[in-house]
């Protein structure tokens, strides 16, 4: 069995969790993953951030030693994907709500367990720990199709745990559920970091991965277009310039030709301008109204996430 | 607005490969069955087997055995048929073997024709009436013995003219009072140009059929004691149907697994294919036999079947079949996509292998082929073995044939099912 879940320090003493090297994964003509590497660090919350269909879910798969690589190689603690030893480090947290309707969800977390090798006071432990984690230890006796979509993806992830691993995998964890029970996953999570769990969180929700990741990757079909933290990102992206938000009332023609002309874009009726510095925006807006365009609003921000996916790839994460 | 329903309807239907297949191919599968089985299409009656031991070795009794050789209907066994061409011919019946042949369902019907028999073959009365043919008979099989006692009077009629022109001969001479020597000489002239037809092979097709003119006594060798005979048949056929409906429907839930990405978190667990196949293998098996299990107890409480007393040989079979059945419905997961291929490619089977396996219609009373065909189906292994627990009080050793048919059957499927899996273990 292995070890539980320890103090962030102690998880700092161990090797390198993870490390992937050059992975590739087809499917017929496509590539899903391509040509991947990247290392996760002890005790980090690791991101993928990337659209749908970018690759998130199958490097995850291979990762958790549910899909062959076509080349590259998957290192858990020095085990190969799929051995015994990489599957009890690892806890997968698949999109799909993973579990048996017909179970409570105590009956599930202790199923999952046991497919893991617990047993006993052992099992009994760690079923009680992941209903208080989850939060769901008043419900644990409930089925778990009586559960509303929150408390089923809590219990979803409570599964993916209950063997208490090292690394923790978590595919897209919040996908349709409302913003409260988000902010539960989030503590969630930020609970098991206290722990000193290694995570890799996949999600095309930019906020997510700005608020929970240490370290960010952004793919795009298979790639890792950037890597880096926050700060780093946008840094490369962006250096010191902000970005300028403005919307204009005027002939949708010549609003598009007047934000070409100062080499900006349009994204959903917004032109968005980067700039180097603040004073720039009224030589902006006073050049708009010469050209009979209303300014309706503005606004100045520094570059997130998803700019410098827009940046790097001239698409918005969500296309 | 109809037309627009309609269409929309048909749409869904025809990309519904599963409802299609129920639709068309289902009912065509049950009539081409049934139409092999009642419509004489191709080996059309049923015959009947019937062993003939014959005590007496006189004219009479060889008139008579050559007279039920000819019938198209009978096939006609004087001793045990060889499995290895090779070796010597088993030896003949007697009636010692012939009876515990019908008790091990080798025929359901054995003519003895006993010792003296020639001397007075035909009974008008009893007073001349020599000993009776015993006709020993599987009470399970309605059928065959009827039709054996009404061909065995037809052959008396047929195959041996002379003996009942003689006998009628007898029969005056009791009553009348005796020929006159001229009578006597005619009589004689006549049977001997009886004799002469009779050894001129005239095999004579005549549908004419006596009644009563050779006695007969019956006698149940199998059954005749059971108390609600047909029972332990019903419960075994209808029972094993039911199962292969509820393994498939259960195996199904390795689908349901599949679709939920249920089965993926499992087996990035300790779990490997092959145990979660063995698991479910194992929880099917049990559901199987407490199925059946169920099924005979209600049996036994409504119907009097004798459970009880056949403990070991229902626990052998019923664990052998309940692994065979959950052995093919794991198959019919594996090979499925989705539950509702599963639905219909299940229904189609399962309902083919209980009407050629014999849960539907005796397969006694199927033509030869069918009945051969039978043999590849599960539902006909599983209700030879219970037959022989329930009808013919065999002892389990005598099930070896069946148990070993049943598991390699269920091994063999199993290990099928664990090749087809494959696609589920890595994407």
């Amino acid at each position: 069995m292995n070890a539980p879940l320890t103090s962030p320090a102690a998880a700092k003493l161990w090797p390198i969790p993870l490390e992937i090297d050059s992975l590739v994964r087809r499917f017929g003509q496509v590539t899903a993953v391509d040509g991947i590497s990247l290392e996760l660090r002890a005790g980090e919350c690791f991101g993928l951030l990337g659209p749908n269909g970018a690759g998130k879910s199958t490097l995850i798969r291979c990762i958790v030693g549910r899909a062959i690589p076509d080349a590259g190689r998957v290192s858990v603690f020095g085990s190969q994907a799929g051995s015994v030893d990489a599957r009890a480090a690892l806890g997968w947290i698949p999109q799909e709500l993973a579990l048996y309707p017909r179970l409570t969800c105590k009956e599930n977390l202790a199923a999952f367990g046991r497919y893991h090798g617990l047993s006993g006071d052992k099992l009994r432990e760690s079923v009680a720990w992941c209903l208080d984690w989850a939060a769901l230890a008043d419900r644990a006796g409930d089925l778990e199709k009586n559960l509303s979509g929150g408390m089923k993806r809590r219990l979803n992830m409570a599964a993916g745990i209950i063997h208490r691993p090292r690394i923790v995998l978590m595919d897209e964890p919040t996908v349709g559920v409302d913003p409260q029970s988000r902010n539960r996953i989030f503590e969630m999570i930020e609970a098991l970091r206290g722990e000193g769990a290694a995570i890799i969180y996949t999600t095309h929700y930019m906020e997510e991965a700005e608020r929970l990741c240490d370290r960010v990757a952004i793919i795009d079909h298979g790639r890792i277009i950037a890597l880096g933290s926050n700060e780093e990102l946008i840094h490369g992206a962006f250096a010191s310039r902000s970005q300028v938000m403005a919307r204009f009332d005027g002939p949708p023609a010549d609003v598009s030709s007047w934000v070409e002309r100062h080499a900006g874009r349009l994204v959903d009726g917004s032109a968005e301008f980067t700039i180097d510095h603040s004073t720039q925006i009224a030589g902006l807006l006073d050049d708009a109204a010469k050209a009979g365009l209303e300014l309706l609003d503005v606004t100045l921000r520094r570059p997130n996430l998803e700019s410098v996916f827009l940046h790097l790839t001239g698409r918005e994460l969500r296309d | 607005m109809i037309i627009p329903i309609v269409r929309t309807a048909l749409m869904a239907l025809r990309r519904d490969r599963a409802s299609l297949a129920l639709s068309f191919i289902l009912p065509i599968a049950f009539f081409s069955i049934f139409a092999v089985i009642f419509g004489g299409q191709h080996d059309s009656t049923p015959k009947i087997k019937v062993i003939l031991v014959d005590e007496d070795k006189s004219s009479a009794s060889l008139d008579l055995a050559r007279g039920l050789e000819r019938e198209d209907s009978l096939v006609v066994l004087t001793r045990p048929t060889s499995k290895n061409k090779a070796a010597q011919q088993p030896a003949e019946y007697t009636a010692a073997t012939a009876e515990a042949a019908v008790k091990s369902g080798d025929a359901p019907v054995a003519l003895i024709i006993p010792r003296g028999f020639g001397q007075n073959p035909i009974s008008f009365g009893r007073d001349l009436g020599g000993p009776a043919i015993q006709l020993l008979n599987d009470s399970s099989d309605l059928i065959a013995p009827q039709m054996v006692a009404g061909l065995l009077q037809k052959a008396a009629m047929t195959a041996m003219p002379e003996v009942m022109a003689e006998q009628g001969m007898k029969y005056s001479e009791q009553y009348i009072g005796g020929f006159t020597p001229e009578q006597r000489k005619r009589s004689d002239a006549g049977l001997e140009e009886l004799r002469k037809i009779q050894s001129g092979g005239a095999g004579s097709r005549s549908n004419a059929a006596g009644n009563g003119i050779i006695a007969v006594n019956s006698r149940a060798v199998v059954g005749e004691n059971k108390r609600n005979p047909m029972v332990s048949f019903y419960a075994a056929a209808i029972g094993v149907m039911f199962l292969l409906f509820t393994a498939s429907g259960s195996a199904g839930s390795l689908l349901d697994e599949a679709e939920s990405g249920t089965l993926d978190r499992v087996l990035s667990s300790r779990v490997t294919m092959t145990a979660l196949l063995a698991g479910k293998l194992a929880f099917n098996t049990l559901l199987a036999f407490t199925q059946l299990t169920v099924m005979f107890l209600w049996a036994w409480a409504v119907f009097k079947l004798d459970f009880f007393t056949h403990i070991p040989g229902f626990l052998v079979m019923g664990l052998c079949t309940a692994f065979a059945v959950a052995a093919f419905g794991m198959v019919l997961a594996s090979l499925c996509h989705t539950r509702a291929q599963l639905g219909a490619l299940s229904t189609l089977l399962i309902l083919t292998m209980s009407a050629v396996g014999g849960s539907m219609f005796p397969r006694f009373l199927m033509p030869a082929v069918m009945q051969k065909a039978g043999l590849f189906t599960i539902n006909a292994w599983a209700i030879d073995g219970f037959t022989k627990v329930f009808w013919r009080d065999l002892p389990v050793q005598d099930l070896w044939q069946q148990v070993s048919v049943l598991l390699a059957v269920g091994i063999a499927l199993f290990i099928v099912a664990r090749r087809i899996a494959r696609r589920w273990e890595f994407a």
